[in-house]
């Protein structure tokens, strides 16, 4: 008969193995894909990658419309998403205690929050889409957009409950109105996780395919008229990586590679201002 | 004590949170220019009763006060008061230090930005006067663009107090401000509550009775939401009418 510490310490064991074991996988899953990216993506990074559009089969080129086309939209989807996320969350967190009206918001934004973006892609097409009757870069910005806001209004509301009532009592207490209260003092308080929260959101939607299917489509050739079909990265890599030639192979393996360091130096920045900014207070 | 002006005055006030019946039916007089201390146990609800007199219930839905507060004779408690222009009357330090994330000359110009248009020189002038007034502009002189935060708990709290005095209010509260420090920040602080009676009206709740001893002129002894004793602090102290209040000045009790 095991005394009961004994059996404890097993029991301990066990637990801290099996939580290793989980943590390797997911781990290794995460390296695995690194390394394949990396292995097949090396090879096709070029300065033409920066410099020539995307070819058609057999001839050399690069990936500068598409690159510019997800640089562009995923910076103006962020740019339309972000304020109307930031203003619906303070809403939530300072101004939505009496009534339904936030409740209900909250409820509605955490099922966008968890609606698959293709669904987010097929009304745009729906709505403005077929509307304009052409796809078009505006098109893939409003379902990026769409995209940004619930992720945005989530992480400031959570931000800004962070900030203890005891601020928004002293900043009260001196005669300030509830804006300036929030403008100034709890914005400030919570900036470095609201920050946080936009660039997490942008690096979300820097990778997005499905929304852009329906909206942006592609476009063979550099264009910067939002007006127009626009190239992005993650369709191109989509239909090179389906089609049967090689050289098209290595450039979608390419994007493939930008696109996740971009989002893995996005997510690692967004980290260290949300350390740097907790460390200064 | 009787040619000196009421500053504020409670008549009949009953405070409720929710159904909770937490302040019943208290009166009082609050002098110009003395230090008033409520004393009491835990949940008496002596922060409640200073929490009433600058309104900052009104931060939360279901908290309500009812009878009269008059503050030089005019009901705050009515509906039309200017909220924001009532706690620029009646300033107000916490428990906590609360420094605002912003550098220590941002922390006092704040307030005084509300409510008046200066120059950049006069406001320059009036934040080293507040910091001078709350001990503090030797400590910081050569660093008002540093973090408020990058202070001391005692050096936060006195500019927390600097930053009420700026904006220039009749009335200060004090919510247990020294209950986070150490003794020699307290010690300063008591210091600072003597000088500055001399400018304000000041209200301070305390959960120490040797400080409600050391600082105050009245003191107020509530116990359970009602008001039992009230008076002068030296009579308080030595010669309580009621038992009660001698039970818990004595430690018998509470």
């Amino acid at each position: 008969m095991l005394s009961r510490y004994q059996r404890r310490r097993i029991v301990n064991g066990i637990n801290l193995m099996v939580s290793l074991i989980t943590m390797i996988l997911g781990l290794g899953a995460l390296c695995w894909i690194l390394f394949t990216l990396l292995r097949f993506g090396l090879h096709g990074l070029s300065l033409k990658l920066f410099t020539e559009s995307t070819p058609p089969p057999g001839s050399s080129g690069g990936l500068l419309n598409a690159i510019y086309g997800s640089v562009i939209m995923s910076l103006a989807g962020t740019a339309i998403g972000a304020p109307i996320g930031i203003m619906a969350g303070t809403y939530l967190s300072e101004f939505g205690q009496r009534g339904l009206l936030a409740p209900v918001t909250r409820f509605i934004n955490d099922v966008l929050l968890s609606a698959p973006s293709i669904v987010i892609g097929l009304f745009v097409y729906e709505v403005y889409v077929t509307t304009t009757h052409h796809f078009s870069g505006w098109a893939g910005t409003l379902a990026l957009a769409l995209l940004v806001i619930p992720v945005v209004v989530r992480t400031t509301e959570d931000m800004l409950r962070l900030v203890p009532n005891t601020m928004r009592e002293a900043a009260a207490a001196l005669g300030a109105p509830r804006w300036k209260v929030v403008a100034a003092v709890i914005w400030k308080a919570s900036r470095a996780g609201m920050v946080t929260g936009i660039m997490l959101a942008f690096a979300r939607i820097t990778g997005e395919t499905a929304p852009l299917l329906f909206t942006a489509l592609n476009n063979q050739f550099m264009s910067t008229n939002m007006n127009h079909p626009m190239s992005n990265l993650p369709v191109v890599i989509f239909q090179m990586a389906m089609s049967p030639y090689d050289d098209w192979h290595d450039l979608a393996w390419a994007g493939a590679l930008l696109i996740t360091t971009t989002v893995l130096v996005m997510s690692i920045l967004a980290r260290m201002l949300f350390k740097k900014e907790q460390s200064d207070n | 004590m009787e040619h000196q002006d009421n500053k504020i005055s409670l008549r009949k006030l009953d405070f409720y949170y929710g159904r909770n019946h937490a302040l019943k039916d208290i009166n009082l007089d609050i002098l110009s220019n003395q230090v008033t201390a409520f004393i009491g146990p835990s949940g008496c609800g002596k922060s409640t009763l200073l929490r009433t007199l600058n309104r900052m219930y009104d931060l939360y839905p279901g908290q309500r006060a009812e009878g009269q507060i008059l503050l030089d004779g005019v009901n705050i408690l009515d509906r039309k008061t200017d909220l924001n222009m009532l706690r620029a009357r009646v300033g107000m330090v916490f428990q906590k230090p609360t420094p605002f994330p912003m550098s220590i000359f941002d922390n006092i110009a704040f307030g005084i930005k509300l409510y008046e248009s200066i120059s950049r020189s006069e406001l320059a002038d009036r934040v080293e006067w507040a910091l001078k007034k709350a001990a503090l502009w030797n400590e910081v002189k050569d660093k008002l663009n540093n973090s408020g935060l990058s202070l001391s708990g005692g050096q936060q709290q006195r500019l927390c107090i600097a930053r009420c005095i700026a904006v220039k209010p009749e009335v200060i509260l004090l919510d247990e401000p020294t209950s986070a420090l150490d003794p020699i920040s307290t010690a300063r602080i008591e210091e600072l509550i003597n000088e500055l009676k001399n400018d304000f009206t000041i209200t301070i709740v305390t959960h120490s009775m040797q400080q409600a001893a050391r600082v105050s002129d009245f003191t107020a002894y509530m116990y359970l939401g009602e008001m039992m004793e009230y008076g002068r602090t030296d009579v308080i102290f030595t010669n309580p009418t009621k038992k009660e209040t001698e039970d818990y000045i004595t430690g018998k009790f509470g």
